[in-house]
């Protein structure tokens, strides 16, 4: 089964990435752009039929691994 | 007595931190971080680098690595840890300190001398250092920024100058009990007036004094 997860950085932590390149899109002439957020995408093959046990393992995954509950907040986007 | 300072695939100080340790009176001894019995050492030191290969996150992986099941389990119980640089990557995925080491704010590599300011002389990194006391060490790092939602972290030293957005500047903080630090500039790289400032020696001089009577059983 695919699996994919947006790991995403929580509002209240710096994002330096994002407004660097939101500086450089207002450089390019891109002034309308008011936050740009880079933040990562995992894609997973996993063995399994159950899309609920499947969701609940990478869930799992997320919690120990996949995302640091400091700075980050996951998503399961597929199945 | 002596201090075990472990290799991660990718720790590139290791050999510098043994170097300070005998310089500053004690043995030190390499732990393979597939290694799990730190019987018979003292104290356990992280040091820098890019343990395996800093992937998904700093620290991320090298958390899982076994020798960290007895790290933390003696962190616990009071022996000395300190992390530096990678190292306090590590020690916060971890748990065993609070916060996180984000990007630095200019999302510039920074690789040159502080001035950090002594704000705690109650743990294993600045025991017999004066508060206000200021020292020179490199920094060496582009996750150096710690970020700490919870606002509750102890800061033991502070950046004079705020180089990469630590919340509340730190340059080092600690545990409630003072036995776990995690340090990002390089105290080891200060030793000896040769290499330009000796000023991290007494940070060495501490953890060793910490680490007298710890011997892990």
């Amino acid at each position: 089964m695919n699996v994919t997860v947006n790991i995403t950085r929580r509002p209240e932590i710096a994002d330096p990435q994002g407004k660097t390149t939101t500086r450089a899109l207002h450089d390019l002439g891109y002034s309308e752009v008011r936050l740009v957020r880079v933040d990562r995408t995992i894609h997973l093959e996993v063995d399994g039929e159950d899309t609920g046990s499947v969701r609940a393992r990478v869930a799992e995954m997320c919690e120990q691994l996949l995302a640091n509950p400091v700075l980050e907040d996951y998503e399961i986007v597929t199945p | 007595m002596t201090i075990g300072v472990v290799v991660f695939p990718g720790s590139n100080c290791e050999h510098d931190v043994v170097h300070a340790i005998r310089h500053a009176g004690a043995d030190a001894q390499l732990v393979w971080h597939r290694d799990s019995d730190l019987s018979g050492l003292s104290g356990v030191v992280l040091p820098g680098g890019f343990a395996h290969g800093d992937y998904l996150r700093t620290g991320a992986i090298a958390r899982f690595s076994p020798v960290m099941r007895e790290v933390e389990r003696l962190s616990a119980l009071g022996t000395p840890v300190l992390g530096i640089c990678n190292g306090f990557q590590i020690l916060t995925e971890a748990g065993l300190l609070p916060g996180a080491l984000i990007a630095n704010r200019d999302l510039k590599f920074i690789c040159r001398w502080v001035e950090v300011e002594v704000v705690d002389t109650q743990t294993i990194l600045t025991t017999g250092m004066q508060p206000g006391q200021t020292i020179r060490i490199p920094l060496n790092s582009y996750e150096g920024n710690y970020v700490d939602p919870s606002g509750n972290a102890r800061v033991v030293l502070r950046y004079s100058d705020d180089p990469n957005g630590s919340s509340d500047r730190a340059a080092a903080i600690a545990n409630p009990a003072g036995n776990v630090v995690g340090i990002m500039p390089h105290p080891e790289r200060a030793v000896e007036s040769i290499l330009g400032s000796s000023d991290g020696l007494a940070m060495f001089q501490s953890l060793i004094a910490a680490s007298e009577g710890a011997r892990i059983a």
